[in-house]
């Protein structure tokens, strides 16, 4: 029960970084390398304001008030990245490519540069901490948080996408993206809202991944982003339900394989299902062909 | 009065110089067919006039050039698009197709369900489950739900059966009753019933201009510029 709640909060995790990283391929076709340091800012934006808030009291209306701060900052930090860095290179994928990467690794030696390469300890209310019993078992509860957000996300995403009209248009411009525009729809806004989107999640899931692992570092977000990738792989590109089965299923395989082998055999584990499924359904379980170009 | 007019216009598609200096009016009102054998660069033209294939020259609508502007500002200049493939969003059901087409309020839907009736029982189904005669509803529909000064329709009869080719050609005509149609089409029974004015294509020039049954009258001129005897081009 311990090895399925904690797989399911970690494949929690990889689906708030997946969900973003789907959307805005299936939507731009755009390969978010920098998806990472949206992770590592929220992360970190949500530390530093909990440390400039100290003397508030009680701990979880500082720890909310830091969170809500990170997903600000998340935000408005993937938005600047689609305004100025992704915009100009509309359909130059090798330079979009090349901008995230170096993005992505920017960000992770500033983060070092200025609080450290090494971990800081990341505060979190008591509860948290504490475990409840299920059927024998004794569950951290930050685990039911971890679940009950990436439901929260998914739910709210899928409700963006059904009952709104930027929904809309997102999922038509992950099917047909030059004739959304033919529409009269300038598809660049739901390009930076996708974006913005992403941003949220992936700080959320920052903020998350410092409450299960207890502490951050500048490479937390890089290594988290990894798996994220494999989750969006594995669910197919431009796919919100395929990555949420995906990401459930890494989180339980990893946590069974360390379990059941041997601790690392859960990587490698998650590397032959990807490997399997490329080789049986190389599109993913749930994928859908990237976008057609606009121009 | 010209509605719309190319001036030299250049289109590089990869190596390929596809329109090597179009030009060519067409006048406010009625439908003007662009004729020519496949690959000639039909689509190409319209794509550029849309945006969607750069171009280099003058494209003015209603005496503005448009040639630089992004495709959707074109769009809100007062052109709709049917394009060749329908490109209907086959994962929405028809009434998000109508409703992503909505601009600025006021959306013509009542003129959509006269011409198009069986629509209003299908709002619910997923596009991409319609026949292709049903979906190139959806893509006429979608231009026609919008006042636009002009429509850009790319092949609407392509792959029909003859009795959906002759609804088409219906609806086409009545569409030209509200607004200027450039119309893409290889049916020469389609461009003889509703078009009054003709432009022939080939290798990327306009090799003739002037009134459709003039041209689709002479099967000289037929012959050299479409490559038919007459019926279908």
């Amino acid at each position: 029960m311990l090895l399925t709640i904690t797989g399911l909060g970690l494949g929690a995790m990889y689906f708030l970084i997946a969900s973003g990283l789907s959307l805005i391929y299936g939507l731009m076709g755009v390969l978010n390398f920098a998806h990472g340091s949206f992770i590592t800012v929220g992360a970190y934006a949500t530390w530093r304001v909990q440390k400039e808030l100290g003397g508030l009291d009680p701990l979880v209306l500082r720890f909310l008030l830091a969170s809500l701060c990170g997903l600000a900052v998340g935000a408005l930090f993937a938005a600047l990245v689609e305004l100025v860095l992704i915009r100009p290179l509309y359909q130059r994928h090798i330079e979009q490519v090349l901008v995230t990467v170096g993005l992505g690794l920017a960000v992770t030696a500033l983060t070092s540069a200025i609080w450290t390469p090494t971990q800081q300890l990341f505060e979190v209310p008591g509860w948290l901490k504490e475990t409840t019993t299920v059927l024998g078992a004794r569950i951290p509860n930050d685990r039911w948080v971890e679940i009950a957000a990436a439901l929260v996300v998914l739910g709210g995403l899928l409700a963006f996408l059904r009952f709104t009209r930027y929904g809309l248009i997102v999922r038509a411009g992950v099917e047909n993206r030059a004739m959304v525009t033919a529409l009269g729809i300038d598809v660049r806004r739901a390009f930076t809202l996708v974006f913005t989107i992403g941003g949220i999640a992936a700080a959320l899931a920052g903020v998350l991944s410092g409450v299960y692992f207890g502490s951050i570092d500048p490479l937390q977000g890089t290594r988290l982003l990894i798996f994220a990738f494999i989750v969006v792989v594995i669910g197919g590109l431009g796919s919100l339900g395929g990555s949420a089965v995906a990401a459930v299923a890494v989180g339980l395989l990893q946590q069974y394989a360390n379990y059941y082998a041997s601790p690392g055999v859960g990587d490698l584990a998650v590397m032959l299902l990807l490997a399997v499924v490329l080789l049986v359904r190389p599109s993913g379980l749930a994928g859908l062909a990237p976008a057609r170009a606009a121009g | 009065m010209n509605l719309l007019e190319l001036r030299d216009l250049h289109v590089f598609l990869g190596a390929s110089h596809v329109l090597q200096g179009v030009s060519f009016s067409v006048p406010e009102g009625g439908v003007t067919a662009l004729l020519g054998r496949n690959g000639v660069g039909k689509t190409t033209t319209l794509r550029s006039i849309m945006g969607l294939a750069p171009g280099r020259g003058r494209i003015e609508l209603g005496g503005k050039d448009v040639v630089r502007l992004p495709t959707h500002r074109i769009v809100h200049r007062g052109i709709g698009y049917v394009p060749e493939d329908r490109d209907i969003f086959a994962g929405l059901t028809v009434a998000e197709n109508l409703r992503l087409a909505e601009r600025n309020g006021g959306s013509r839907y009542e003129l959509v369900w006269e011409l198009f009736p069986m629509l209003r029982g299908h709002l619910g189904q997923r596009a991409g489950t319609l026949s292709g005669g049903e979906q190139q509803m959806v893509a006429i529909a979608r231009a026609l739900l919008n006042e636009n000064r002009m429509l850009l329709v790319d092949e609407p009869t392509k792959g029909l059966a003859p009795n959906l080719v002759t609804e088409v050609a219906r609806v086409l005509e009545r569409a030209a009753e509200l607004t200027t149609i450039l119309l893409v089409e290889q049916n020469l029974s389609v461009v003889r019933r509703i078009a009054q004015d003709a432009v022939v294509l080939d290798q990327g020039r306009v090799v003739h201009a002037g009134p459709a049954r003039e041209l689709l009258d002479d099967p000289t001129l037929v012959r050299r510029f479409l490559g038919v005897s007459g019926g279908h081009a």
